[in-house]
């Protein structure tokens, strides 16, 4: 236990969670308005088709329809990153995957609405799409955005340090090609937003627009919604009710955000748009197919070279964050091991499928995959056991690394230590018996980027704290609670400054009109920023309590102390608190009382409280203290703000802007698993996570945290995989996509390190996205152990699993689609239906190259 | 379609509602009778979230007609809650983070309701195969154990929440 705090470190139930586990609390879908229509997208079938015409007249003449919106109603193009506006609200002149988003119908019902897609006319032609990124990048013609030469969104090329020294002083090199198939974020709750205008009472005519949304980034939501409907962001209010899980699938506006704005302006009516799973899967942003040429040199004694890596990602048809995420891939391979060369070319490509984006680990996990991966096979080839490999390449902070990141706390020795312990490492690698090995593989992610997206000096977050007379203290925050349990964080900090108990603090989070900005849950920003902005407004409003009690207690400042509702003089002597130390968990209400008097005649007015008291005191309430501060101060707020400092911010070079961060948070894993060699299936018996948070300020969130991160990845490793065909996904939905459930999980041991961080709230990092990177390597290097054969490909299904045991053995590959024509599937889904598809797939012009492909096989 | 009067008893009460035949149990609670804590994650029954007890056996509303229900005992999540406290099994969902983003929550408590109804002392491997009918994104399933085994302890304590 954390000695010398009341509140954090110690684990604490969410401030919300009774909200939750009653159902009770509210959902964006579970809100309703009067008069409230309902809204239907209408997708495109087309994975690549110029728009020749669209007719809704049929659909606006059906009874009930409101209204039907087209690309025309709100042209102005949006995007996340400021050098990504390439998407629109609804498709103006093309469609780029299937599933683009083409008009939309406000109705009366769903049902309603529904029926009025089917009667929207829209004719296309139909160009040549490219779904491979390597074949993308040929492209002459038909680009999938006109100003995108090659299809390439974007291409960086990075050295830092002397990679070709470096290689040449290598003993061994490894060379290989490693891919990492697309994954989702799937999260439980589908996208969904209620917009509504209101009419303003001085003009008479429609004033200000509220939208309700399931998003991580409310002020993001707020700004594009301002751009597309050209509107002031003023009179735009954007409120993020609970939301079901973000991953990263919410941290930029997602399509029916602003199409529900733009029917709700046409249809004069509020209008609510809930994605149904499908068009959770086709909306995406998620983590990119990834294709990893990596080549590591290391000297015999295991010290690392250089690093050469070469990176393509198959970025979907829209820009989404993209830039973004082929920069922290080559940005990050710095900052965990001390790499003096590296070398890294990247390439974020278009293609007509949905967008990718940012996913939990953005960027890094299908790197650390490869990179893990490589290392071990280093290991192997040079005779060292994998952990002390690890341990042989630490880096020393305080330290810039090559690449411009800097590092401070590092709490990877201690990660790796631990595991190693914990699992057993030593004693039990190579004595599991047959089939059944031990991994190693560490990772590291940021604690909020030290840039923003929209550059600029503004702080990343500020906080309001404003305390009235009946001492309740009300937080206003922008972060945006996703589950991850910002809001009980925040709750926490400014609890913990102040001395008094958690049921006192109340947060009022992510309102635009409410609360101040605060740049969104994000790049696992959240508690770093957010929290030390929380830290600072508090302890501005703790100096004015201060200064109010002192005064009244006839003391110095420095000699009070805040603890569990009460002021008290001498307080930094600790013998003080102990019989303080069990009130620290409710607050004191019922018994509260100021000067002698009930707590609730207060207001009266302080002059006659001021009469009643006497003399110099050893200690005040909190109450006490407050209404002390207001009769002295007057009203009682404080603010505090975070803006990452500036020799954090990193390099100078062309991109140098994705990747610092003011703290690294480290994670090292052990993962147990058993293979089948006859059927090729892996199993995970469990997983040993150590992670380096800083400081855990709610442990129960922390682990939370870390196993959830292990199980998404153990998800990538074995089971989930966006399986395309000709653009068209062939798993859209949560049965299909295989997210793994209670039967296939296995026990993650999360083990807390705690490095202090000289910059974080009470020294806390990040803890949420860190993990999930090396659980993949981890379960692949398992496999190496269990059964010898090295896999390059995620996720590890029985197939491939299959496949390299046998080649390993040199038996004959097994063809397990043999007698089936790949290229036309008798049927595409079982279930659920997409718009189109009974036999063939769509439509493909002659030059496509999907068809050209399969020349004879397609008809 | 032309709607129909039914009558639907959910957490002890009956309430009369107009229905087209084709209307989902899931659609009736969260429309009509606005229970809106059952909650929508998929649309064909793979996920688990919209699960409620009808007769006490749990069934996924998403997948079922409101109609079919007519005459039976529906629970839902807002039914969960004694006497404003709550239950032993939310307080410990609650306190060991068996709850993130709190989306799957109430189909996973319905879920363990009905186990618990069924087999007052599961094992893990029990408790596994029962919540494998519902999906979670958050939590890897690890802290709903910790929070199960406490509800369980709990319950045999005579003691419902704080």
């Amino acid at each position: 236990m954390n000695k010398g705090f009341s509140i954090i470190g110690k684990p604490t139930a969410m401030v919300d969670a009774a909200q939750k586990t009653t159902g009770a609390g509210k959902y964006t879908d579970d809100l309703s308005l009067p008069g409230m229509l309902v809204g239907k997208i209408l997708h495109s079938p087309y994975p690549h088709a110029r728009i020749k015409s669209i007719d809704t007249t049929r659909a606006e003449q059906l009874d009930g329809v409101v209204a039907v919106v087209v690309g025309s109603d709100a042209p102005n193009p949006y995007g996340i990153l400021p050098v990504g506006h390439d998407e629109h609200a609804l498709a103006v002149d093309k469609v780029r995957y299937v599933g683009d988003n083409v008009a939309c119908v406000a109705a009366i019902s769903e049902a309603i609405a529904e029926k009025a897609l089917e009667l929207i006319d829209v004719g296309y032609e139909v160009l040549p799409a490219y779904f491979d990124p390597e074949e993308s990048m040929k492209a002459q013609s038909d680009l999938i955005h006109d100003n995108k030469p090659g299809n390439l969104e974007k291409g960086y090329h990075h050295s830092f340090g002397d990679p070709d020294r470096g290689f040449a002083a290598a003993d061994h090199i490894a060379e290989a090609r490693f891919i990492a198939n697309e994954v989702t974020h799937a999260a439980m709750e589908p996208h969904s937003t209620l917009a509504s205008f209101e009419i303003d009472p001085h003009t008479g005519t429609r004033g200000r627009l509220t939208v309700w949304s399931s998003t991580q980034v409310p002020y993001y939501l707020q700004h594009k919604l301002s751009l597309v409907l050209e509107m002031p962001m003023q009179q735009i209010r954007v409120i993020k009710p609970l939301v079901g899980g973000g991953f990263g699938g919410k941290s930029e506006v997602i399509p029916l955000e602003i199409i529900a704005a733009v029917a709700a302006r046409k249809a004069q009516a509020p209008v609510k748009i809930t994605y149904t799973r499908e068009e959770v899967f086709w909306a995406h942003r998620g983590r990119p197919r990834t294709i990893i040429d990596l080549k590591t040199g290391v000297k015999n004694d295991g010290r690392i070279t250089a690093v050469k890596a070469r990176v393509v990602q198959d970025g979907g048809a829209y820009c989404s964050y993209g830039v973004v995420t082929i920069l922290y891939s080559g940005a990050l391979l710095g900052a965990l091991y001390d790499i003096p060369n590296i070398q890294y070319d990247g390439y974020r490509v278009l293609t007509n499928k949905p967008a990718c984006g940012a996913m939990r680990g953005h960027g890094t996990v299908n790197v650390r995959f490869a990179f893990e991966s490589q290392l071990d096979e280093l290991a192997a080839k040079i005779g060292e056991d994998p952990a002390e490999i690890r341990q042989r390449n630490l880096l020393k902070p305080p330290c810039i690394t090559v690449n411009g990141l800097r590092v401070q706390s590092y709490g990877l020795p201690e990660c790796i230590e631990k595991t190693v312990e914990r699992s057993g490492w030593k004693e039990r690698r190579g004595r599991l018996g047959k089939g059944r090995g031990l991994g190693i593989a560490c990772s590291h992610y940021v604690s909020g980027a030290a840039n923003s997206i929209i550059r600029s000096d503004m702080p990343h977050s500020t906080v309001n704290i404003k305390i009235d007379r009946d001492g309740g203290v009300v937080v206003y925050t922008g972060a945006s609670e996703i589950g991850q349990g910002s809001d009980t964080m925040t709750a926490q900090i400014a609890a913990e400054v102040l001395g008094c108990s958690l049921g006192r603090v109340r947060v009022v989070a992510a309102d635009t009109d409410l609360t101040p900005i605060d740049i969104g849950s994000y790049s696992s920003r959240v508690t770093f920023m957010a929290g030390n902005a929380t830290l600072r407004a508090a302890e501005e409003v703790k100096k004015i309590i201060a200064a109010a009690a002192a005064k009244k207690m006839g003391c110095g400042v420095e000699e009070l102390a805040f603890r569990g509702d009460i002021v008290l003089r001498n307080g930094a002597d600790a013998s003080s608190w102990v019989e303080l130390s069990d009130r620290s968990v409710r607050p004191t209400q019922p018994e509260a009382s100021v000067s002698g008097r009930v707590e609730g005649q207060i207001l009266r007015g302080s002059l006659q409280q001021k009469r009643k008291d006497e003399g110099p005191k050893e200690s005040m309430t909190f109450e006490e203290a407050v209404v002390a501060a207001i009769d002295f101060h007057g009203a009682l707020t404080g603010t505090g703000s975070y803006a990452p400092p500036v020799d954090a911010r990193g390099g100078k070079h062309k991109g140098a802007g994705v990747g610092p961060s003011p703290a690294y948070s480290y994670s090292a894993q052990v993962a147990e698993v058993s293979v089948d060699e006859d059927t090729g299936e892996v199993t995970v018996h469990k997983v040993w996570a150590a992670h380096d948070c800083g400081r855990a300020l709610n442990p129960v969130s922390v682990e939370g945290q870390i196993i959830g991160s292990v199980w998404m990845g153990m998800g990538q490793a074995l089971t989930e995989e966006m399986v395309w065909k000709d653009g068209m996904l062939m798993n859209p939905g949560l049965l299909e996509y295989r997210s793994p459930s209670a039967i296939e999980s296995p026990e993650v041991e999360a083990i807390i390190v705690e490095s202090i961080d000289p910059e974080g709230p009470f020294g806390a990092k990040e803890c949420s996205e860190g993990s999930l990177a090396a659980t993949i390597p981890a379960i692949a290097n398992a496999i190496y152990d269990a059964v010898g054969v090295r896999l390059h490909e995620s996720p590890f299904t029985p197939e491939r699993v299959l496949a390299a045991l046998r080649a390993k053995k040199g038996a004959k590959a097994l063809n397990l689609t043999e007698g089936v024509d790949p290229t036309s599937p008798v049927r595409f889904r079982e279930h659920g239906g997409s718009l189109c598809f009974e036999g063939k797939g769509p439509e493909r012009h002659a030059l496509d190259p999907s068809r050209q492909e399969f020349a004879g096989g397609a008809d | 379609m032309k709607k129909e009067l039914i009558e639907l008893r959910v957490n002890g009460r009956a309430h009369e509602v107009a229905l087209e035949p084709s209307t989902l149990l899931l659609d009736a609670l969260r429309q009509n009778l606005q229970l809106t804590g059952s909650k929508r994650g998929c649309d064909d029954s793979s996920c688990g979230a919209c699960t409620v007890l009808v007769d006490g056996v749990a069934m996924m509303a998403c997948t079922m007609l409101a109609a079919s229900c007519e005459g039976r005992e529906i629970a839902t999540i807002e039914g969960v809650s004694e006497h404003g406290c709550l239950a032993a099994i939310q307080k410990a969902y609650g306190d060991w983070g068996g709850a993130q983003c709190g989306y799957c929550t109430p189909g996973f408590v319905m879920t363990v309701k009905s186990l618990l109804a069924e087999n007052p002392d599961p094992s893990e491997g029990d408790v596994r195969a029962a919540l494998s009918s519902n999906l979670c994104r958050c939590t890897g399933y690890n802290q709903m154990y910790a929070a199960i085994r406490e509800a369980i302890a709990a319950e045999r304590q005579g003691m419902v929440a704080k």
